[in-house]
């Protein structure tokens, strides 16, 4: 790359590939993964028919028997796509709240020492806290339908919000805070163009972490109350106890690609976001 | 931005902008960056300053903007407008250089249109047109600092502080931005102190360079240079350049010891 003033515009597109994406082959990001997926189903095969007897197969169904006795049968499945719908409002109230709550909380933290001294210890706990022991106390708090199963979720998803958006907010360049410094800029100005935006990047590999995590939440409090309109938590649990191990498959990997979906669409949006200037593959 | 008739090369007026009167710098973990540091800066100068690396160039420096203050002696300065370039050019990485170079004026709450028409002038003057709605991540090096100088720029400086800008720049690149920033000192008239760790760089560019000595950085010695503005290239190449870079060298391997 040259450093000549531009003035020809010939020059210009001299300048232009920069925006660089390498130009790695599409494929090469989704075969190994299938590749992956081909080797379980096959080890899974392998338990069914050769590790399990006849008596004991009930453990492990056959990949294809979770399609024809679950996903192909109409009842089954409207049972588990009525439910996924629930669990997927669970997950994405109790997302959007976590990250409303982790990135003001941040924020808080980061204009203030003592807020976060005497504050980040308890998003800590907060992780480190069995949120299973809990569940049930929050059932009897909070009772047992949807306003229950959104705290459980947004306790779970919380403290990757909060931890990547105060790393975000504190890992600014020294050199640009003393650009802003020297113009006297505000704490406002700062916040608003230099830090937040800073953050970005760390935020949503937050909320991809977040994400996941959110959908866990979602269906452990249902799983434990089992009340109310039951989502994929009390469905599993409610196969688990039946023994019906191919619905229960049906609805695991159900709640697993929702997961992925929407791990995948807040990699998306990051990147739609800050892709531009900032390269999520070199960190 | 006022661009006075050019080429006039800054004659000595006395007009003092910069001033540090026996300056110390000790941090608060006890070393001792500055000692006895005595310093003027007119209207019309470019002062290098060079010594060893952790002599307290940079903090000298950040004295001067107010950034840090020192901690013996005082420092005066008698503009508002002070320009300041680091070392690295501490871009944004999510504006584009138009709207990096716009960021100052931004920040003292100066009406869109205005620092629009000023960032555009700026990044005429360092030669980037055509390359405004560029992210820092697609520039050059070099282009990263012009970008930097421009956002200084629009501050119309009077005093411009540089912390060894070129540092990180092949020699050929710095060699051409070292002729630039000639022309913007002798167009925009400001007055420089200008860090470098290079001594033919620290020759070419001013009108005095400054020698600094080991830590504590004390002056040790200051040479004038009498090359008249704008500075020819070629004057690299002659025997009075090599001279004087010869005593400068000197100077700073005494220093050192
Ligand atoms: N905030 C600080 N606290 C303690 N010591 C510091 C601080 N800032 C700088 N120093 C020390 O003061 C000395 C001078 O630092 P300074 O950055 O001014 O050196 P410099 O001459 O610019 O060096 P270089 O040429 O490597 O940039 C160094 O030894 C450095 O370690
Ligand atoms: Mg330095």
């Amino acid at each position: 790359m040259t450093t000549t003033p531009p003035a020809p515009p010939k020059n210009r597109t001299l300048m232009r590939p920069a925006t660089v994406t390498p130009t790695k082959k599409k494929s090469a990001t989704w075969v190994p993964p299938v590749l992956v997926a081909l080797g379980i189903i096959a080890i899974w095969y392998l338990v069914s028919y050769v590790v399990l007897d006849d008596k004991r197969r009930f453990l492990l169904p056959p990949p294809h028997e979770v399609f024809t006795e679950a996903f192909f049968q109409p009842d089954v499945f409207s049972d588990i796509m009525v439910a996924l719908g629930r669990t997927a409002v669970v997950a994405l109230v109790g997302l959007a709240i976590a990250m409303i709550i982790g990135i003001g909380w941040a924020i808080a933290m980061s204009q203030a020492r003592w807020i976060e001294r005497s504050t980040f210890p308890y998003a800590v706990i907060l992780q480190c806290i069995p949120i299973l022991a809990l569940v049930p106390l929050i059932g009897f708090w909070f009772g047992f339908d949807y306003p229950a199963r959104i705290i459980v979720c947004v306790m779970i998803a919380l403290f990757p919000m909060v931890s990547n958006t105060l790393f975000g907010l504190q890992s600014v360049d020294k050199g640009q805070r003393e650009l802003f410094q020297l113009q006297k800029a505000s704490r406002w100005t700062v916040l608003t163009k230099l830090e937040f935006p800073a953050a970005l990047p760390a935020i949503f590999a937050g909320m991809r972490i977040s994400a996941g995590l959110a959908v866990v939440g979602a269906i452990v409090g249902d799983y434990f109350f089992r009340r109310g309109e039951p989502g994929l938590g009390s469905l599993i649990s409610n196969y688990q106890s039946r023994v019906q191990s191919a619905e229960l498959f049906a609805a695991i990997i159900t709640a697993s690609l929702f997961g992925v979906l929407i791990f995948i669409l807040f990699g998306w949006l990051g990147k739609r976001v800050v892709g531009k200037w900032y390269d999520f593959s070199a960190s | 931005m006022s661009i006075a008739t050019p080429p006039v090369a800054p004659t000595t007026t006395t007009d003092q902008l910069l001033h540090f009167d026996d300056v110390a710098m000790t941090f608060p973990n006890g070393t001792t960056a500055l000692s006895g540091v005595s310093l003027t800066v007119n209207r019309g100068e470019f002062v290098t300053v060079v010594g060893p690396s952790g002599c307290g160039k940079s903090t000298l420096l950040r004295i001067a903007s107010g950034l840090t203050p020192a901690t013996e002696g005082t420092t005066q300065v008698d503009t508002s407008r002070i320009g300041y370039v680091f070392q690295d050019a501490t871009l944004l990485p999510w504006r584009d250089v138009q709207s990096n170079v716009e960021l100052l004026a931004e920040l003292n709450g100066k009406p869109k249109k205005e620092r629009q028409k000023t960032a555009k002038e700026a990044i005429d003057l360092v030669g980037l047109t055509g390359f405004e709605k560029h992210l820092p991540r697609t520039l050059s090096g070099g282009m990263k600092m012009r970008t930097s100088l421009a956002r200084s720029l629009t501050l119309d400086p009077e005093l411009f502080l540089f912390d060894e800008p070129f540092g990180a720049l092949d020699e050929i690149t710095r060699e051409r931005l070292n002729d630039e920033l000639i022309k913007l000192f002798t167009e925009q008239q400001f007055a420089g102190l200008f860090i470098t760790h290079s001594v033919s760089e620290a020759v070419y560019l001013s009108t005095k360079v400054v020698v600094m000595s080991g830590r504590p950085g004390k002056i040790v010695d200051e040479f004038p240079v009498e090359f008249p503005f704008p500075r020819d290239p070629e004057i690299r190449f002659t025997a009075e350049f090599a001279e004087l870079c010869g005593q400068v060298s000197h100077a700073l391997r005494e220093g050192h010891h």
